[in-house]
């Protein structure tokens, strides 16, 4: 291609797009959809979604960026893969949606209460204090995220379930207490640390 | 025993469709001498199975019979039937084919009169109609065959039928001793013509084709609009025979796809919007597309298929289909792309818009060949003196193939020329 050919695709390249695939993971097959539509057809939760991936895609290429971060549609996706499965020019749908929530978690675009989002976090804050996830703290903090009256409801509801994973040794109420952990907790949070600061410094500014 | 005459300044033609008879054909009315090999008992290749063309909306028969009749006239071709060539060994201007006969049981006495066919009784699936009905053991796979002689299924040899096969010709053209032949030939260079075959619409699994009986490919939809096809030209449904109301083409059923075919077959789109002009004014026909294809000229055409009001346009690639057990009807779910909405429509009828692959297997090529990724054949001067022609150097449609067999009956002549020339 020419200079002048790549000069004109430059200027015309939105800018969120390039901020896509800059700093959301799997970001440059962004402009690889050919809008055919079978991802969102393929979903099988696809009429619950606020955008359909391949209307994501339009719109990031079309630069509607506060849109898309702010949306609640890519917290949805429960990589089934179907998607990636079925396109036709093998775009990582999944990922790229995986990618656009972290982006907009980032950016503190997320919408308020997304169930997914709230979830992600109650697990990443669970797993980063011991290095292992301490499944007894992770379901209360979930049932009690939306208050104490309806942690006591959501407690009740499932304590039929909660009552046979302890008979099956499947959760321990011990764990209440302190709970296992890895043996170099230090070292991994060292680790965590470490990478997150590489994850941010790659992250380019297009402010 | 088939007598070939060949020499170093033959061409040989493998494939006798409208690519390879083109090819033939324009060789042989240079005065160079051409055999011309094919794998049918008949020759014209899966044009013989169009209804009509596009955009004219003209019929394949006509053309067919000024290529046979040319075919007929001359004297420097030689068309071998039920053969394939099963090797080439040599270089440009020196090769020899193998080639294997299979036998056909009725010689060239056949009148074509069809009294074998009313003496079998066995029936099998009518290949010319892709399974679609039936023909009987003692066949002429369709009325404007050429040659036009009767063929007996090898099934049939050693029972009965073919017994009463041979009692029933009174020209005596039933030779049950006729078994395979394998010959061999010169040629100072070879045309590969050996075309293309639909692709395999069982492995499209969210379409259903091999569980839906209302989903049909394209070529399927073909025979059926064909008065002397397997149901007469009438479109009616394969689950109950009811008259088709409401039509559905899927287009890049297979192209286009990382998962099936990656290249584009180009002739889908036109062949659709030719097979949205088949059904009545007052059946609804419904195009679910990802872009249409309707390059240069063609663009006309697409526009007034566009203007018809029975005809829709869904920018849309369906994402799965799913049959209605209480009718039948297939129902397609997807999101269209103006608007993003999500539908799910019952038709009476899908036709999928198959692509087009090359009829020969990447590793079943007998000769050494540059082929690409889609299995198509390169022109690489590596190639030596066998030069592809239509479909099996990329997917074209009739008009284009031909054009291109012209080209490569050009490449094959100065090959020849060479040779001549050196040995004078």
């Amino acid at each position: 291609m020419s200079d002048l050919n790549t000069a004109m695709i430059e200027k015309y390249r939105s800018s969120f797009l390039k901020e896509v695939e800059a700093n959301v993971e799997e970001g440059e097959w962004v402009k690889m959809c050919m809008q055919c539509g079978v991802c969102s057809g393929s979903c099988p939760l696809g009429k619950h979604w606020e955008h359909p991936p391949q209307e994501i895609f339009m719109m990031i290429r079309a630069g509607k960026r506060e849109d898309v971060l702010s949306s609640d549609a890519m917290w949805m996706c429960t990589s089934c893969y179907n998607c990636i499965a079925r396109c036709p020019r093998g775009l990582p749908i999944t990922h790229i949606m995986h990618g656009l929530a972290v982006y907009s978690k980032r950016l503190g675009l997320t919408p308020k209460k997304q169930p997914t989002a709230e979830f992600s976090q109650i697990f990443w804050d669970n797993l980063m204090k011991k290095g292992r996830v301490n499944e007894l703290k992770l379901g209360l903090s979930i049932y009690f995220k939306d208050g104490f009256g309806q942690g006591v409801k959501n407690a009740m509801a499932n304590r039929k379930l909660g009552q046979n994973m302890m008979k099956a040794k499947r959760m321990n109420a011990m764990e209440m207490f302190s709970g296992h952990r890895i043996k170099d907790l230090t070292g991994f949070q060292k680790i965590i640390n470490k990478a997150q600061e590489i994850e941010t410094g790659n992250i380019k500014d297009f402010k | 025993m088939t007598e070939v005459i060949a020499t170093n300044e033959t061409i040989l033609v493998v494939g006798g469709g409208i690519s390879g008879m083109t090819a033939a054909l324009e060789a042989a009315e240079t005065g160079k001498q051409v055999v011309l090999v094919e794998k049918r008992p008949y020759v014209g290749g899966r044009v013989t199975q169009l209804y009509q063309y596009f955009p004219k909306l003209c019929f394949p028969t006509c053309g067919l019979e000024i290529n046979q009749r040319r075919a007929k006239m001359n004297p420097n071709l030689n068309i071998i039937t039920m053969a394939e060539v099963t090797d080439i060994k040599g270089e440009a201007g020196n090769y020899t084919a193998t080639v294997k006969i299979s036998p056909r049981y009725v010689n060239e006495r056949c009148t074509a009169c069809g009294d074998c066919a009313k003496a079998v009784e066995s029936e099998f699936n009518d290949e010319f109609n892709y399974d679609m009905g039936k023909r009987k053991g003692a066949y002429l796979p369709h009325r404007m065959a050429h040659p036009q002689r009767y063929i007996l299924d090898p099934a049939i040899i050693g029972t009965d039928d073919a017994q009463k096969a041979k009692d029933a010709c009174q020209v005596n053209a039933v030779d049950l001793d006729m078994r395979e032949e394998v010959i061999e030939f010169n040629a100072g260079a070879v045309i590969w013509a050996t075309g293309w075959k639909p692709y395999d619409a069982n492995k499209i699994q969210p379409y259903g084709y091999d569980r839906i009986a209302n989903v049909i490919t394209s070529v399927e939809f073909e025979r059926m609009a064909d008065p002397n096809g397997p149901t007469g030209g009438k479109l009616t449904r394969p689950s109950d025979g009811k008259e088709v109301k409401s039509v559905a083409f899927i287009q890049c059923a297979g192209s286009r796809d990382k998962n099936h075919l990656l290249h584009c077959s180009r002739i889908c789109c036109m062949a659709s919007l030719k097979q949205a002009t088949y059904p009545a004014d007052d059946v609804a026909i419904s195009i679910y597309y990802i872009d249409i294809r309707a390059i240069d000229r063609f663009e006309d055409f697409y526009q007034k298929v566009k203007a018809k009001e029975n005809v829709k346009f869904i920018k849309s690639k369906v994402a799965s289909i799913v049959e209605n057990k209480e009718n039948s009807n297939p129902t397609l779910h997807g999101v269209d792309t103006e608007g993003y909405n999500r539908y799910a429509d019952e038709h009476d009828l899908v036709v999928l818009a198959v692509g087009m692959e090359p009829s020969v297997d990447k590793a079943g090529f007998p000769v050494e060949i540059t082929i690409n990724e889609e299995g198509f054949i390169e022109p690489a001067p590596e190639n030596g003196g066998v030069f592809a022609a239509g479909c099996s150097s990329d997917a074209l449609d009739v008009n284009r193939a031909v054009q291109h067999a012209t080209g490569a009956a050009l490449r094959a002549i100065q090959v020849v020329n060479r040779v001549a020339a050196t040995e004078g």
